[in-house]
């Protein structure tokens, strides 16, 4: 047994001043820095490894991810799991719903400093805001249209998905509300309200000799077109760049005559959000057009919300020859469906798969 | 209990403590059960009595949407008609599945109990179990790159013919059931194994002696006797293979629609959890009454 001497009472004292302080200055250190979990789509801009570094060297944030493989599986671990992310990325259409059930928490833009250069249709966007204020930063925008092998005839219509030339050549998103989007642009009625859905159902159902099959991820789609499983699919606009960049598949995106099915996604936070503030210093990372830049031509990336990431952007990029600016002027953006229409597109989307399961 | 009371009785005496603390032998009983009971309570019984109640709503109780009781769930297989399709996709492909697996899974067990002995039995066992150690996903995946055209499949083909065209079936209703025959393959097998080994040779030799050839000793003793391993194993391929969602998706391709993936839609892209309950409680309400019909050729089955 050690003596209680006055230098081991030194000892131990000193000792647990060290230990104290080092406890006091935790939850501090933790508040400057800290750690923020991101809900995300795999693979997409926000868990690039050498972004994620650049940034924590930056600011000391780590970011930690966890995913999620359906917009409504985000919507459901944000009402199941409240403190859990610090921020999340969805889409506009997503967006209002969250708002409406008090997901989110508004955004301090003057700590969104590259928020400035955003296209302002984006941030004043109906879908990103409720009474005027904002409840999510504008990150990325692009479109689902259509890809075509190359070396074959370029569509100029989405009739061309029903042409008997492509028999068992098509694919489809297996997502209800853009195939019914597309049904209502093929039958030309408003793409977020069509009036006369038997008239989608049946233009969709007249395609099922085309339809070779349902993909549900980019990575299926790269593997069953690189199999030579069809020719013609809907897409996305990113998707077909990352596709042709990365994985060097010969696809050329299109964009017919009625115009794209839009989508802008945005950063939001959660209202339960454990570190708002890093969550915002992330936020605004993800539209630095630093970071823009190397994601868009490392990677391929779809259509930056900040115009001046776009600029930045060398003249011959895939991704800024993808997105037109022209495209913008047909494009119909998807906003947000009350709940009975949103069942109606998925009823629509359930009976067509079932015609073509027949 | 009653070991322990004959030992330990006669060295304490009649008349040690021991007598009278001796429990009454149904808490005994109640207190092995107790965990079994208790585990199946919280994790089976009362997530599905929620289901259940769930499917009584109009619409997912999240968020601020109020809670309205209504039997219109109920009502999907009237208001939306083409579900009655799917729904007996979903049985004939169950029904197939459950069809090749028996006769494949039989002949394997005969095979490996008449066939096999020691060691050779151990490792063809083993074989057989293998596949349940991957996990499901890779073997559907690994069935895609032999099925599709330009697969192995074709390549094995085009080396034999090489002007042949394509025999790649992948995003069909055979490649469905070619990849749940290969999940649910195993069950089949181990359920008729088990009820194989334990008839006595005697029987087999006695029928051989007095002229039984072989037919008649599969079809008169082996299949009889059998019968409890092959229904058992038959419940067991049939019921989860009518609610797959994983397998039709991903070999069905356009055709890849069936109870488990309208169910497994609405859980996750529509979010519509109360469709997908009631959807859920139809499908079982079905496969109970096909076994309430059967019930007899069962018990016969299973008590024979």
């Amino acid at each position: 047994m050690t003596e209680i001497t006055k230098r081991n009472i030194l000892k131990l004292m000193s000792a647990a001043l060290v230990a104290g302080s080092a406890f006091a200055a935790l939850p501090g250190m933790a508040f400057a820095a800290g750690t923020i979990t991101v809900l995300n789509w795999q693979g997409y801009g926000t868990d690039e490894a050498w972004s994620i570094k650049a940034f924590t060297e930056k600011t000391g944030i780590e970011v930690v991810h966890d995913y999620y493989s359906s917009e409504s599986e985000m919507l459901t671990k944000l009402r199941t799991n409240p403190g859990a992310y610090d921020l999340v990325v969805l889409n506009a259409a997503r967006c209002a719903q969250a708002i409406a059930e008090d997901l989110l928490q508004s955004i301090d833009f003057s700590k969104v400093p590259n928020s400035k250069t955003v296209d302002g249709a984006f941030l004043t966007n109906p879908n990103f805001s409720k009474d005027g204020t904002g409840y999510a930063v504008p990150w990325v925008w692009g479109m689902t249209s259509l890809a075509i092998r190359d070396g074959m005839p370029v569509p100029d219509s989405y009739a061309a998905l029903a042409d008997p030339a492509y028999k068992g050549r098509v694919a489809f998103d297996d997502d209800a509300i853009i195939n019914v989007g597309l049904g209502a642009l093929m039958t030309g009625q408003d793409m977020n309200d069509p009036k006369d859905l038997a008239k989608v159902t049946e233009a969709l159902k007249s395609i099922k000799p085309n339809v070779k099959l349902l993909w549900s991820t980019e990575d299926q789609w790269n593997k069953s077109f690189a199999a030579k499983e069809f020719d013609l699919s809907v897409f996305w606009s990113g998707g077909s760049v990352r596709s042709k960049r990365n994985s060097k598949l010969p696809v050329t995106f299109v964009v017919p005559k009625e115009g794209a099915v839009g989508w802008v996604d945005g950063l939001g936070i959660p209202a339960s959000a454990p570190n708002p503030e890093g969550a915002l210093a992330f936020a605004n990372w993800m539209i630095d057009p630093t970071f823009y830049v190397e994601w868009a031509t490392k990677v391929g990336a779809p259509a930056s919300a900040n115009t001046a990431a776009i600029d930045a952007l060398p003249a011959d990029d895939l991704s800024r020859q993808v997105h037109k600016a022209e495209y913008l002027k047909t494009m119909s953006i998807m906003s947000a469906l009350p709940d009975d229409r949103r069942e109606a597109f998925n009823n629509v989307w359930q009976e067509v798969k079932a015609f073509y399961a027949e | 209990m009653q070991n322990d009371q004959l030992t330990l009785a006669p060295a304490r005496g009649p008349s040690g403590p021991r007598k009278g603390r001796a429990l009454p032998p149904w808490v005994s009983t109640t207190a092995l059960l107790m965990p079994t009971y208790g585990w199946l309570t919280i994790a089976v019984f009362l997530p599905l009595l929620t289901m259940f109640a769930f499917s009584f709503l109009s619409a997912t109780p999240m968020g601020k949407a109020p809670i309205i009781f209504t039997l219109k769930q109920y009502r999907a297989f009237i208001d939306q008609p083409y579900l009655v399709g799917i729904g007996i996709t979903s049985l004939l492909i169950g029904f197939w599945t459950t069809l090749i697996c028996a006769v494949l899974g039989f002949l394997a067990a005969v095979a490996l109990v008449r066939s096999t002995f020691g060691k050779t039995r151990e490792m063809l066992l083993i074989l057989i179990l293998l596949p349940f150690w991957t996990n499901g996903l890779v073997r559907v995946f690994s069935w895609t790159m032999v099925l599709r055209e330009n697969g192995f499949l074709d390549s094995l083909l085009h080396m034999v013919a090489p002007d042949a065209g394509s025999i790649g079936f992948l995003y069909t209703r055979y490649a469905i059931v070619v990849g749940l025959v290969h999940g649910y393959l195993p069950y089949m097998i181990l359920t008729c194994y088990i009820a194989l080994v334990t008839i006595d040779d005697a029987i087999i030799e006695a029928a051989a002696s007095l002229g039984a050839r072989w037919w008649t000793i599969l079809f008169k003793i082996l299949l009889p006797l059998a019968a409890p391993g092959l229904i058992s194993g038959a419940v067991l391929t049939f019921v989860p293979v009518i609610g797959s969602f994983m397998e039709p998706r991903i070999l069905g391709g356009r055709v890849g629609v069936t109870m488990g993936t309208v169910i497994e839609d609405q859980f996750t892209q529509a979010f519509n959890w109360p469709l997908g309950a009631s959807l859920s409680f139809t499908l079982l309400a079905v496969v109970l009454a096909i076994f309430a019909t059967f019930s007899g050729v069962l018990r016969r089955g299973t008590t024979a």
